[in-house]
C-alpha cells in the first residue's frame, strides 16, 4: 500500500524556494504566499499531496491562483476567501464540487497559493501543475494544449464579486480577463480550467510540487556533498529528470540593467560580464527570462527555462530584485517536453513572445557545448 | 559654531566645526544613559578649545539608541495598531509576522477596519468611522496610548489615516498616533511594522530627547539640538518624540556624510573601517545611495528608507588564522580588546593590525611583537586583506565608472597599497572621526513616494507634482526655501497596470534655517 505524503508548513520555506526559481524572474514575491500558506496550515492542518496518476478518473480538479500585479498584492494581501469565492462560484457555473486542488503554475507565488487553499478545503493537492514553470498569460498552458478549455473563468475580488467569462479559447478569455482583473484593483482571484481526474491525467505535468520542494531542500540545507549551493542546485535538477538537463550557462557580475513597460508586462534586459571581462551575457526578460544570448550567439531559449540565482547562495533572483554588481550564475534547463512539441512552442515559444529566433533545445547549442564542461550528447535529430 | 555627536554602541564621539573646519574632536565611552557620554564628549571639546557654550549655535546628535532599544525591546510601550483595508488584507493581521518577544513587548490591541485605498487611489471602502469609534473605546479600556494607523495605499492616497488620525485625536485626547503614510514605502506589512515601531518608540524617545535637553542646559548650552535621520538630514528634536524611527540607520548615514563633506568628494564609494567590520556605502550626489530592498530589524520586515550598506567582516582587530585552504581574515575580531589580545600589544591573538604592523603600513603597539613573523605568511595576509576589501567595494558599485574611494574610520591606516580596480583612494583629515562630522553637517530633507495613474500623456506633469511636494516637505522640515534642491528623482513603471501608473519618489534637501551650512563645492 502507498504511503501518503502530507505537505506541512515547515516544508514551505523549501517548496517557495523552489517554485521561486521555477518562476525564471517572474511570479512575485513568494513571501506573502509563504505566510497565507504557513498560516493555513497551522490552521487547518497539513495537505495531503495526492500523486497525479493517483486521481480517480471522475475527480473534480480545480485551480486557485492570482492574477495581476504582484506589486498590489504587496499592498491588498489575498486572502484564502478571495480564492474559494472564485472557486465556489466556478464550481456552481459547472455543477460540481471540487474533489482536488490543482497549481495553474509552478512558478512563483502561485505555486504556495493552492496549499494553502486546499488546506482551508480540506482536500488534497494534486503534485503537477499546467506550466512546469511561470508564463504570464492563461492560454500558456498544458491544460490548454490538451484540449481543455480555459473558459468559463471565474474572477473574485476581496469583497465577493465576481465576473465569470464565457470564451471560445484561452486566447480571447485573457484578452477578456485583463480588464476585468485591473477594475478589481488589478489584483484578483482566479479559477479556470475546471477539469475531471482523467483530463488533468492526460494534460498536467506531474511531479512539479515535489520537483520545487527538492530544488529548494538543495538550494537551503547543505547535505554530506559539501558542494557549493549552485552545484547542488543543478544536481537538484538533473536529478528530478522532469527538466532532462540543466547547467550554469554563465557567471559573473550585472553590469547593465534596464527595464520598461509596455502593453501591461515589463520588458527589459540584463547585461553580466564574466570575472575575467572576456565574456558578456544579455538576457531578455517580459516579467520572466525569456532568452540568453553569450558572446552574441543564442545559449538559452524559451520556453527552457533560464533563472539568474544569487552566486553564493543560489537562491533565485526575481527581476524587480536584480541590481548592478550582483554576482551572479545563470541556470539554465530543459523544458519539460510538454512545452516543446511544436503546437506548444507555437504558443509558449520564442515566437509568441515576439521573438525571431527560432527554439533549439539549450543542451543542443553549440555555443554552450564549446565552452566549459563539454557534454558528450548524442546529437539529435 | 555647532557641535556634533556620534553615539555608537562602544565610543561617542564629539566634534566642533566652524563653516567647514573641525576645531577640536574627542572620543569618549558611551554611557548606559546616552544623554550622560553625550555630556562628558561636548564638555570635553568645549573646554579643549575654551569656547563660551552660549557660542554654539546648534548640536546635532546622530545614535543608534533607538535601534538598539527595539532590537532589545528595552522600555518600549505597547500599541494599539489599526488598519485600514478590510475586506482586503484580512489574511495577515498586524503583529502576525513579529517575533513573539517583541509581539510580547509591544502588541496592545489591533483592529482591521473597513476602508483603504486602490492602486490608482480610489477607495477599497469609505472609511469606517463607527469601526473607527468602537476600537478607539477598547484602546481607551486598555489604557493604551501609542496608536500606529495604517490604510491599504496610503503612500498613494493618506487621506483616510488622516481623518482617522483626527478623529482619535478627539475622543482619546493624550493619545499619540503614528501615520503609516509618514514613516514607510510601498508594502502593507513593511509600512505598518515601521509605524508599529514608531509609536512603540515614542515614550522613550521623549524621554531622552528631555534628557538630552537637560544635559545641553547643564552645560550653558542654549541652542537647539536636532537628530540625524537614516537619509542623513537632520530632524528637530520636537520631531524625533513623533518619528524616532527615521533614526534607525544614522549611525551608517553620518560616516558616509562625514566622508563627503571631509573630502569634498559628493559621488565616491566609501569604505568605513572599523575594529570589526568594514561598511561600504555608495555617495551619489553627496548623499547615501538607498536600498531599494526590505530590511528586517530585529527579525521584522520593514522598508523605510535606508542607505544600501555592505558589512563584512574586515577590520583592525580581525583575528587571521591560517588552514591548508590558505590564510584567512575575520569574521571574528578581538574588537575593544585589540588593545591588550593583539600580539604587538603583547597579547597573543594574530590580527589584521598585527599584519598591517609587520608590513611596515602601520605604526602602532610594539613592532618588535611581530618582527619574528614569517615573510610569505605576512604577505599573503596582506593581500588577502586588501583583496577581500577590494571586493566588498566592487560589489557596491554603481556602475561601470571608476568612483573614488573615501577611506575612513579607526582601521582606515590599515589599508597600505593600491586595491584592484580602485586607482583613487582619498584619506581625508579626521577620518577616525567622520561619524560625529556627519552629524555636524545634517541638511534637512522632504521626500515622496507616490504611485501615479498618469496616462501616456501625463508624466511630466506626475514628475513636476511630486518635485513640488518635495520641495514642500522639505521646507515644512525647517528648510531655508532658497537653498532647496530636488538632488533624486526615480520613476519607476509598474509591472501589469495599465494605462501607464508609474511609481515616482522625490527628494530635496536644503540648509535648516536656523544655520547656513557651508559646503564644499
Amino acid at each position: 500500500m502507498d504511503k501518503k505524503t502530507f505537505i506541512d508548513s515547515a516544508m514551505i520555506g523549501d517548496i517557495a524556494a523552489g517554485a521561486a526559481f521555477l518562476g525564471t524572474g517572474g511570479g512575485g514575491d513568494p513571501y506573502i504566499g509563504g505566510l497565507l500558506c504557513r498560516e493555513a496550515l497551522d490552521r487547518f492542518g497539513p495537505v495531503e499531496l495526492m500523486p497525479l496518476s493517483a486521481l480517480d478518473d471522475d475527480a473534480a480538479v480545480f485551480i486557485a491562483a492570482g492574477v495581476g500585479a504582484p506589486t498590489v498584492d504587496l499592498e491588498k494581501l489575498m486572502s484564502l476567501d478571495q480564492y474559494d469565492c472564485a472557486v465556489r462560484v466556478l464550481e456552481r457555473r459547472v455543477g460540481r464540487k471540487a474533489t482536488a486542488i490543482i497549481a495553474a503554475e509552478i512558478g512563483g507565488e502561485n505555486a504556495t497559493a493552492p496549499i494553502a487553499y486546499a488546506a482551508m478545503r480540506g482536500l488534497p493537492l494534486v503534485d503537477a501543475d499546467g506550466m512546469g514553470r511561470a508564463f504570464p498569460s492563461l492560454q500558456m498552458s498544458t491544460f490548454s494544449l490538451a484540449g481543455i478549455s480555459c473558459a468559463p473563468v471565474a474572477l473574485a475580488d476581496e469583497f465577493g464579486n465576481t465576473v465569470m467569462v464565457e470564451s471560445q479559447s484561452a486566447e480571447v478569455a485573457e484578452k477578456l480577463v485583463r480588464p476585468v482583473v485591473t477594475a478589481m484593483g488589478a489584483s484578483a482571484a482566479i479559477s479556470c480550467y475546471a477539469m475531471t481526474g482523467a483530463q488533468a491525467k492526460s494534460a498536467a505535468i506531474p511531479g512539479t510540487i515535489s520537483v520545487a520542494r527538492t530544488i529548494g531542500e538543495a538550494i537551503g540545507h547543505d547535505t554530506a556533498s559539501n558542494k557549493a549551493p549552485v552545484a547542488r542546485l543543478i544536481d537538484a535538477l538533473e536529478s528530478v529528470l522532469l527538466y532532462r538537463r540543466a547547467r550554469q550557462v554563465f557567471r559573473g557580475k550585472i553590469v547593465a540593467l534596464s527595464r520598461d513597460t509596455t502593453g501591461g508586462f515589463v520588458f527589459g534586459r540584463c547585461e553580466i560580464e564574466s570575472p575575467d571581462r572576456q565574456s558578456h551575457a544579455v538576457i531578455q526578460f517580459q516579467n520572466e527570462n525569456l532568452v540568453i544570448e553569450i558572446d552574441g550567439a543564442v545559449a538559452v531559449i524559451v520556453p527552457d527555462l533560464i533563472t539568474i540565482v544569487d552566486f553564493d547562495t543560489a537562491r533565485a533572483i526575481p527581476t524587480e530584485a536584480l541590481r548592478y554588481g550582483q554576482r551572479v550564475a545563470v541556470i539554465a534547463c530543459c523544458a519539460p517536453p510538454q512545452l516543446c512539441t511544436p503546437a506548444a512552442l507555437a504558443v509558449m515559444g520564442p515566437a509568441a513572445f515576439g521573438l525571431t529566433h527560432p527554439y533549439r533545445p539549450f543542451d543542443d547549442s553549440p555555443s554552450t557545448t564549446s565552452k566549459g564542461e563539454r557534454n558528450e550528447l548524442p546529437t539529435i535529430g | 559654531m555647532r557641535i556634533g555627536v556620534d553615539v555608537g554602541g562602544t565610543n561617542t564621539d564629539a566634534v566642533i566645526m566652524e563653516d567647514t573646519r573641525v576645531l577640536a574632536a574627542t572620543k569618549r565611552p558611551t554611557s548606559e544613559d546616552i544623554s550622560q557620554g553625550i555630556q562628558e564628549a561636548i564638555r570635553a571639546v568645549i573646554d579643549e578649545l575654551a569656547v563660551q557654550p552660549s557660542t554654539i549655535d546648534a548640536v546635532m546628535i546622530g545614535t543608534t539608541h533607538f535601534v538598539n532599544a527595539f532590537i532589545q525591546a528595552q522600555g518600549l510601550a505597547p500599541v494599539a495598531a489599526i488598519r485600514m483595508g478590510f475586506p482586503a488584507s484580512r489574511s495577515i493581521r498586524p503583529f502576525a509576522t513579529w517575533p513573539t518577544h517583541l509581539r510580547d513587548a509591544v502588541m496592545g490591541y489591533d483592529a482591521l477596519i473597513e476602508g483603504g485605498f486602490q492602486f490608482d487611489g480610489s477607495p477599497i471602502t469609505p472609511l469606517n468611522e463607527t469601526s473607527l469609534l468602537e476600537a478607539a473605546r477598547e484602546i481607551a479600556d486598555k489604557g493604551i496610548r501609542e496608536i500606529a494607523l495604517t490604510s491599504i495605499f496610503a503612500q498613494v492616497n493618506s487621506e483616510q489615516e488622516e481623518r482617522a488620525a483626527e478623529i482619535l485625536r478627539d475622543v482619546l485626547p493624550g493619545a499619540s498616533v503614528t501615520l503609516s503614510s509618514r514613516v514607510g514605502r510601498h508594502g502593507l506589512l513593511e509600512r505598518e511594522n515601521a509605524a508599529i515601531m514608531n509609536a512603540s518608540l515614542r515614550p522613550l524617545a521623549a524621554k531622552v530627547a528631555a534628557a538630552i535637553g537637560k544635559a545641553l542646559a547643564d552645560l550653558g548650552i542654549t541652542a537647539p539640538f536636532f537628530v540625524s535621520q537614516n537619509d542623513g538630514t537632520l530632524m528637530s528634536s520636537a520631531h524625533l518624540l513623533e518619528m524616532p524611527v527615521l533614526t534607525f540607520a544614522s549611525g551608517a548615514t553620518n560616516s558616509l556624510r562625514g566622508a563627503y563633506f571631509l573630502s569634498g568628494v559628493g559621488d565616491a564609494l566609501v569604505a568605513d573601517i572599523g575594529g570589526t567590520t568594514t561598511d561600504v556605502g555608495v555617495l551619489l550626489s553627496g548623499f547615501p545611495r538607498q536600498s531599494s530592498m526590505h530590511v528586517d530589524v530585529g527579525g521584522i520586515r520593514t522598508n523605510f528608507r535606508m542607505p544600501d550598506i555592505l558589512s563584512v567582516g574586515l577590520g583592525g582587530g580581525s583575528r587571521v588564522t591560517q588552514s591548508e585552504g590558505g590564510i584567512a581574515i575575520g569574521p571574528t575580531s578581538v574588537g575593544y580588546r585589540l588593545t591588550t589580545e593583539a600580539l604587538v600589544f603583547g597579547g597573543s591573538v594574530l590580527t589584521a593590525s598585527d599584519l598591517a604592523v609587520a608590513a611596515g603600513t602601520l605604526r602602532l603597539g610594539d613592532p618588535k611583537a611581530v618582527s619574528g613573523l614569517d615573510r610569505a605568511l605576512v604577505r599573503r595576509g596582506v593581500d588577502e586583506f586588501h583583496g577581500r576589501l577590494a571586493d566588498a567595494i566592487d560589489r557596491m558599485k554603481t556602475g561601470p565608472a571608476n568612483l573614488p574611494l573615501l577611506l575612513v574610520g579607526g582601521g582606515a591606516a590599515l589599508v597600505g597599497q593600491e586595491l584592484p580596480g580602485i586607482p583613487d583612494v582619498i584619506r581625508p583629515d579626521h577620518a577616525d572621526v567622520a561619524n560625529a562630522v556627519g552629524a555636524a553637517i545634517g541638511q534637512v530633507s522632504g521626500e515622496v513616494d507616490r504611485t501615479y495613474n498618469c496616462g501616456e500623456n501625463g508624466r511630466a506633469a506626475a514628475i513636476e507634482d511630486a518635485r513640488s511636494r518635495a520641495i514642500r516637505g522639505a521646507i515644512e522640515a525647517g528648510a531655508d526655501p532658497s537653498t532647496v534642491t530636488v538632488i533624486e528623482i526615480e520613476d519607476i513603471p509598474l509591472q501589469y497596470l495599465p494605462g501607464g501608473a508609474r511609481r515616482i519618489v522625490c527628494r530635496a534637501i536644503g540648509d535648516l534655517a536656523a544655520i547656513r551650512v557651508g559646503n564644499h563645492g
